[in-house]
């Protein structure tokens, strides 16, 4: 198992009730998007899981219990993509931006530096190294948010609306990308035939809580979760 | 373009002072700058002195002069507000003092923070030593600055899309304008912070090109230093 959670409980400041008794697991390698609507806790979940927030309950990822002493630890092993790419860009160069995660980690600098460059050239855009992250398009900036985390050697890749500001070409050559890894993804998204094209497994959240795993398909059926048909 | 934007596109240059190390440089600046501000005398002539010594380095290192100049310019308004309550006071000679060191102090800042990138600086300051928490709040304010350049952009461009203009607003309609503009900019802050601490922030930022001090370096801080110490021995 590559995550494992039991009686997951979390409320907001404002006393929201945002996660009411979750049970989840998944194995290493594989991939799973969950579905819902706003608000129903996928993100609250996700953050969960690298320890951005922390509730009530049990969390297990990669064998490592998520509390104080195995942050830094569960942190090399979950990569977040956030939706807004420009949010997790903020060093000043591209190359630099990659190599943040290794070098906080503690690795050498030469280390740090090689992992970057391999992480850019496995999301083609080691060419773009030297330039400053806000002159990127949306799809570039995608692909050197990923390359972040890959450069820490993650096992699960949490993708947060990956599809997000990304024109069809975008979309395709991330999918692309993303069928390449054999890390275990977890997409959290409203894009169905994206995330039908890297999984036929999915969750479906309602109000806190999971109310549904298994097949994709029969999932948004069941839900009624596509969002349009086209004649 | 934004003047940070435009600021922080020079320090990305390759000229002789981009290459020295940032310590040299901040050394180089801060003696200039404790130079300036310790005038009394013979403001113009001394502040053209240190204005003439800083473009000539700017012009050494391929940044655009008249750019500068104008960046430079920024400081006047608050200069002169200051000038003018002194002015008032009959100390039209101090008045003039306040402008000129104001002008050619904000210069001498631009051309270090326009031939070194701003986590170059930072490096630069720690091998100077100066305290880890200091270090911590430049870097935040630097990159929250730029966030909030980016939502007040974005106010500005729905406003304008929707037919109306920063300066047809009423003072009401300015303050809740500010406060949606710190509010979303929060929201930004805090996205931000999550996704560095997400990918295992702890408090320091490294650098994947740690500067070493050379002999060029030091030769280049004790000589500047020097003509910077030797025009306010000349100006006393």
């Amino acid at each position: 198992m590559i995550v494992e959670v039991k009686d997951l409980r979390f409320k907001y400041d404002d006393g929201t009730e945002a996660l009411r008794g979750i049970d989840f697991s998944m194995d290493r390698g594989e991939t799973i998007a969950f579905f819902g609507a706003n608000g129903s806790g996928k993100t609250t979940f996700a953050l969960h899981l690298n320890g951005l927030l922390r509730g009530e309950g049990k969390i297990q990822v990669a064998g490592l219990a998520v509390n104080d002493g195995n942050l830094q630890k569960i942190r090399q092993k979950v990569g977040l993509v956030l939706q807004d790419s420009d949010n997790q860009l903020f060093m000043p160069t591209v190359l630099e931006d990659v190599a943040f995660g290794p070098l906080a980690a503690g690795v050498e600098v030469r280390e740090g530096e090689r992992r970057a460059k391999d992480a850019l050239e496995r999301t083609g855009m080691l060419h773009k190294s030297g330039k400053a992250p806000y002159h990127l398009s949306a799809g570039e900036k995608k692909r050197v948010a990923i390359a972040g985390i890959l450069a820490g050697d993650p096992e699960l890749l949490i993708l947060d609306e990956p599809t997000t500001f990304l024109d069809p070409p975008g979309q395709r050559s991330l999918q692309t990308l993303l069928s390449a890894l054999p890390q275990a993804k977890i997409l959290i998204t409203h894009d169905i035939p994206f995330a039908a094209s890297l999984t036929n497994q999915a969750v479906f959240f309602h109000q806190g809580r999971i109310a549904a795993k298994g097949n994709l398909r029969e999932i948004v059926e069941r839900f009624d979760w596509q969002a349009l048909t086209t004649s | 373009m934004h003047q940070h934007a435009r600021i922080e596109r020079w320090a990305r240059g390759t000229g002789r002072l981009h290459r020295l190390h940032p310590a040299a440089k901040i050394v180089f600046v801060l003696v200039t700058l404790i130079a300036i501000s310790s005038l009394r005398q013979h403001a113009v002539a001394a502040c053209g002195s240190y204005l003439a010594l800083i473009l000539l380095l700017a012009a050494a290192t391929g940044l655009p002069l008249a750019g500068l100049l104008k960046a430079a310019a920024t400081v006047l308004p608050f200069a002169f507000s200051f000038a003018l309550i002194t002015w008032f006071a009959g100390q039209g000679e101090r008045a003039m003092l306040l402008v000129t060191r104001s002008y050619v102090s904000a210069a001498a800042a631009l051309l270090l923070v326009g031939t070194t990138p701003m986590p170059a600086l930072i490096g630069g300051l720690e091998t100077l030593r100066a305290p880890k928490f200091l270090l911590l709040v430049m870097q935040f304010l630097y990159r929250y600055l730029v966030v909030l350049f980016e939502e007040a952009g974005a106010i500005r461009d729905a406003g304008a899309s929707r037919g109306g203009s920063l300066r047809s607003l009423q003072l009401r309609q300015a303050g809740a304008a500010a406060g949606v503009l710190f509010a979303r900019a929060y929201q930004r802050a805090n996205a931000i912070h999550q996704a560095m601490v997400a990918r295992g922030f702890e408090g320091t930022i490294r650098s994947l090109s740690p500067p070493v001090f050379r002999w060029q370096d030091g030769l280049f801080m004790t000589l500047f230093c020097g003509v910077s110490v030797a025009l306010r021995v000349a100006f006393q």
